[in-house]
């Protein structure tokens, strides 16, 4: 079976460079004469970039209409003339019940609750997984893969019922709890394979020490495992501050809504008539991801070259 | 290897025993899969047993539950709604998926072909994959096809006149989604660049010794060493395409219209449990909806013994 798996060694001596194994232009051009080639070069950039701007272009719009005025967007499709008008922004901002900054707050108080809940209890999961023998681990592996592929849905009305009994609905429990129990199956694969990559030489070494399976989870697994640690917590804050259907069952009044929620619900007030605000704040709205997404990006695309769900 | 693949293989090693394995660690084990196994219980195994007694029953959360039988099961079968949202979901799985994947695998396959700028564009097409699934996206995308949307206008420059809005007409507002799924090639792209890597550079040499043309390679090395992923791809994006939900929600603003045209299962199954709080109804299109990505999961890993190579 293809090993699409697994990491590269876990020290690497270029970290920097994790993504570059991907990018890494690799079949040589046949030989062919200069001139042809130059021609083919040509054409198949011009064709990749009409297919990059095709892609792009309706983010870039949507960018650009954010700084125009209202009537505007829904006469000028072009990218030009660009315009500086921040009006949108200040409108948007303040347009509902709370300051837009106050759902940024809700959102972002969510991320790190899921992500400190994910990296605590996948990674002792996986460590188990990985490293330990015990009774009942295949099956339990087994089961842990097939959460990967259940619907949501068919927990979700039990689920809510529970935890309206214990008076979480309209908190961030039942958004965050489920994350120090280990539920997001793919982040404990992604760890799993990551340390199986790990040499058990290094182990076997602290055991003969006297190391004993926490000491070396946390003094030597945890600190070679920082590049899976790293795409967990960036996969996790995308997920998180994208996810609507979870905040749309479990909050429900706007002090404690999320951004997705804010954007639906201002959708929902607003109609179609404000859509300069509109864009102004689903801008505001995805500039953390892009920021992620720049700064991230090796993490990201290890993540899924490695572990690929999604 | 992948989550897929491992599980295929766990799977089919189930009945050949090696050499009894033995459990050094049970105790240890225990305690670092404690939040798992509270998580296996609390939030997967025992809702999943309650949402099947409560198929069974008629529950609005106001009262106890009531014991109904299989009506549920009865009321499912005459309710056109449901059936029509199934009709919708399946057009935008079996539509939707294998468009998004031929995108990923072509673009893939052109950007393997060590061409300049190849980072760059990686990042151009990997990039609304990581967006599409926001709301802000499906904000943008009701303007983009409404009826004075930014389509309209770009059609309207090329001398197109009295367009439709594309979300409120019933015949096109699903395809706006289905192009939306498939405008979030990008992550699939980005396993298919990796697995592309993983072909031995040998294999090519090889053929080209042998006289094989570039298409016959294509089809006769990089396809079939690739199938793995392919499989992989198509059955996570298949049960991911099942639930989507935000799209349609935004797009038609929770309504799933014009006309139900977007009404997908999960958006039906939400307005059933969550708008109407018949919670019990809502119970039984979940299992019925566990089955139908059962069912098609499971016809992929019986048909994939057809069409998919391993290697070792």
């Amino acid at each position: 079976m293809t090993d699409l798996a697994r990491p590269a060694a876990p020290v690497d001596e270029n970290p920097a460079g994790t993504a570059a194994d991907v990018s890494a232009p690799r079949t040589p051009v046949a030989p062919r004469s200069h001139g042809a080639r130059t021609v083919r070069a040509v054409l198949k950039h011009t064709v990749m970039i009409a297919a990059s701007l095709a892609m792009i272009y309706p983010l870039l719009w949507m960018v650009v209409s954010s700084l125009r005025p209202n009537d505007e967007i829904f006469r000028n499709p072009s990218l030009f003339p660009l315009s500086f008008d921040f009006d949108n922004y200040v409108r948007g901002w303040s347009a509902q019940s709370f300051e837009f900054s106050h759902y940024l707050m809700n959102s972002t108080l969510l991320v790190v609750g899921c992500v400190i809940g994910n990296l605590f209890a996948c990674t002792l999961t996986a460590y188990a997984f990985a490293r330990l023998r015990f009774w009942g681990r295949n099956i339990a592996f087994a089961m842990m893969l097939m959460t990967l592929m259940l619907p949501i849905h068919v927990v979700i009305v039990p689920q809510y019922i529970m935890f309206s009994q214990t008076g979480w609905v309209n908190t961030m429990l039942p958004l965050i709890l489920p994350k120090f129990l280990a539920t997001d199956a793919f982040f404990v694969f992604l760890m799993v394979q990551f340390i199986r990559g790990i040499p058990r030489e290094l182990d076997e070494a602290a055991r003969i020490d006297g190391c004993g399976h926490f000491r070396i989870f946390f003094r030597i697994i945890l600190p070679l495992m920082t590049p899976a640690l790293a795409t967990t917590t960036i996969f996790t804050f995308m997920w998180t501050w994208n996810d609507f259907f979870g905040s749309l069952i479990y909050l429900t009044t706007p002090d404690n809504f999320t951004v997705p929620l804010a954007l639906k619900s201002f959708l929902d007030g607003q109609g179609t008539s404000d859509w300069g605000a509109m864009f102004a704040m689903s801008i505001v709205s995805l500039i953390p991801l892009f920021l992620v997404f720049l700064f991230g990006q090796r993490f990201l695309v290890k993540g899924f070259a490695t572990t690929g769900i999604k | 290897m992948s989550a897929v693949g491992e599980l295929a293989q766990i799977v089919s090693r189930r009945d050949k025993r090696g050499p009894r394995e033995k459990h050094p660690d049970n105790k240890v084990g225990l305690a670092f899969m404690t939040p798992w196994l509270l998580g296996l219980l609390g939030i997967t195994i025992l809702p999943m047993i309650a949402s099947l007694v409560l198929s069974f029953t008629d529950y609005s959360m106001l009262a106890a539950p009531e014991w109904v039988g299989l009506e549920n099961f009865q009321r499912m079968l005459g309710d056109t709604r449901l059936h029509n949202s199934l009709i919708v979901t399946f057009v935008y799985v079996i539509v939707g998926v294998p468009l998004q994947l031929a995108a990923a695998l072509l673009l893939a396959v052109v950007l393997n072909h060590g061409m300049r700028g190849l980072s760059f564009y990686r990042s151009v097409f990997y990039l609304p994959s990581l967006l599409g699934g926001s709301v802000a996206i499906s904000i943008l995308w009701r303007q983009m096809f409404g009826a004075s949307g930014l389509v309209n206008q770009l059609l309207g420059a090329l001398g197109f006149e009295n367009l439709p809005g594309w979300v409120s007409t019933p015949d096109t507002a699903l395809w706006t989604i289905i192009l939306l799924h498939v405008w979030t090639f990008g992550s699939p792209m980005i396993i298919f660049l990796a697995g592309l890597r993983q072909i031995p550079q040998m294999y090519y040499e090889a053929a080209s010794v042998d006289g094989a043309s570039k298409v016959a390679q294509f089809f006769r090395i990089t396809i079939p060493l690739l199938t793995p992923i392919i499989f992989f791809n198509l059955v996570l994006q298949v049960i991911n395409a099942f639930q989507t939900f935000t799209q349609a929600f935004v797009v038609s603003g929770g309504t799933g219209g014009p006309s139900d045209s977007t009404m997908f299962y999960t958006l039906y199954l939400y307005l059933k449990g969550f708008g109407q709080f018949d919670m019990g109804y809502a119970s039984a299109m979940a299992w019925l909806l566990l089955v139908i990505v059962a069912i098609f999961t499971a016809i992929n890993f019986f048909v994939s013994k057809f069409w998919v190579h391993y290697d070792d």
